[in-house]
C-alpha cells in the first residue's frame, strides 16, 4: 500500500494520539492491550474501517469521537477455562485514528460480525463532489 | 514402536522448551520473544482437555463459516479456510490502510488419543471457532474402585 495514497487525499484517517483528548499511555497501562490489525478504504461517499477484535462480546465493545478522534477500544474478556495446550489469549484492544474534516461525525455506524468490527464513515455534505450548472448569460 | 523421524523429534524438543518458557512467563513466551514455528502458524490454537471431550480454539476473526473444512482422520484434526480480502474490486488509491492478512490456510494438530469423528462439532462466534472433539470411550479416563479385602 502506497503511503502517498493516504496523505494525498484531503479526508485521510491518521493515526494519532493528541494531547487534548485521553490517551493510554503506553507505559501506564493497567493491562494488556493490543493494537487490532485494520483495513481503511473508501467507498462513494464513505470510508470503511475494518478491525480485527476477535473473542470479545459486542458490549465490551467501545467507539468514541471526540475532539475529531476516533478511539476504537475493547475490554479483555474474563477468561475461566483450563487450557492444556495454550497459543492465544483474548487481550484488550486499543487504536486511535485522527479524522479528517470530511467526515460526518454525526453519522457513523458500527457492527460487529465474525470478531471483526466494521465502521461507516460517511463524507459530509459539504465534502460531497458538487456538480454547479453553468448558465447561459 | 514406531520408527525414527528426526523432525519429529525436533519437534518435540522445541515443543518441550516452549512449555518451559510458558512456565515461567506466559505472555512474553508468546510474543516477540523466541517466536517459533507455531507462533507463526494460523489460526492460532488453544486446547481444553476436558474428561469427555477435547476443545479446541482457534482465533480466526472475518471467515465465512460456511466455507471453513473441518477434518478429522486418525486422531488428525484439520482446518482449512479462506480469509477473504473485505473489498476485492477495490483500486488502489481507494486503500487508505491495509493491514489485515488475507489468504488460504490450513493447519493441523494430532489429538493424543482416539477421538469420535462423527460426533465432532464446531461452532463460529466473535471470530473463534471452538470444535468439540469427543474422546472415544477407551480413551476417557476411569475411576477404579478399590475394594476392600
Amino acid at each position: 500500500m502506497p503511503e502517498t495514497t493516504v496523505q494525498n487525499t484531503n479526508h485521510e484517517v491518521v493515526e494519532s494520539t493528541p494531547q487534548s483528548v485521553a490517551v493510554q499511555e503506553e507505559t501506564r497501562r493497567h493491562e494488556n492491550v493490543v493494537s487490532p490489525a485494520v483495513d481503511i478504504y473508501e467507498v462513494p461517499n464513505a470510508l470503511i474501517v475494518k478491525a480485527d477484535l476477535p473473542g470479545l462480546r459486542t458490549e465490551d465493545i467501545s467507539v468514541n469521537v471526540e475532539q475529531n478522534v476516533l478511539t476504537i477500544s475493547g475490554k479483555s474478556p474474563r477468561q475461566e477455562a483450563e487450557y492444556t495446550y495454550r497459543e492465544f489469549e483474548i487481550p484488550g484492544y486499543y487504536r486511535q485514528f485522527k479524522l479528517g474534516e470530511k467526515i460526518d461525525q454525526n453519522n457513523i455506524q458500527a457492527e460487529y460480525t465474525n470478531g471483526v468490527l466494521t465502521l461507516h464513515l460517511a463524507f459530509a455534505e459539504s465534502a460531497k463532489p458538487r456538480q454547479i450548472k453553468v448558465n447561459v448569460g | 514402536m514406531s520408527t525414527y523421524d528426526p523432525i519429529r523429534e525436533f519437534n518435540t524438543i522445541r515443543r518441550e522448551f516452549e512449555q518451559l518458557f510458558n512456565a515461567f512467563n506466559p505472555v512474553a513466551a508468546r510474543t516477540a520473544f523466541l517466536p517459533s514455528l507455531s507462533a507463526r502458524a494460523y489460526p492460532s490454537l488453544n486446547i481444553q482437555d476436558t474428561r469427555d471431550d477435547y476443545v479446541v480454539e482457534a482465533l480466526a476473526p472475518g471467515l465465512d463459516a460456511s466455507k471453513l473444512d473441518i477434518t478429522v482422520q486418525n486422531n488428525k484434526l484439520t482446518i482449512r479456510g479462506e480469509k477473504v480480502s473485505p473489498a476485492e474490486n477495490l483500486k488502489p488509491e481507494d486503500w487508505h490502510r491495509n493491514e489485515r492478512a488475507t489468504g488460504r490456510f490450513l493447519r493441523s494438530f494430532n489429538l493424543p488419543t482416539p477421538v469420535d469423528a462423527d460426533r465432532v462439532s464446531a461452532e463460529y462466534k466473535n471470530g473463534i471457532l471452538r470444535i468439540t472433539l469427543p474422546k472415544r470411550e477407551e480413551a476417557k479416563p476411569r475411576q477404579i474402585a478399590v475394594s476392600i479385602a
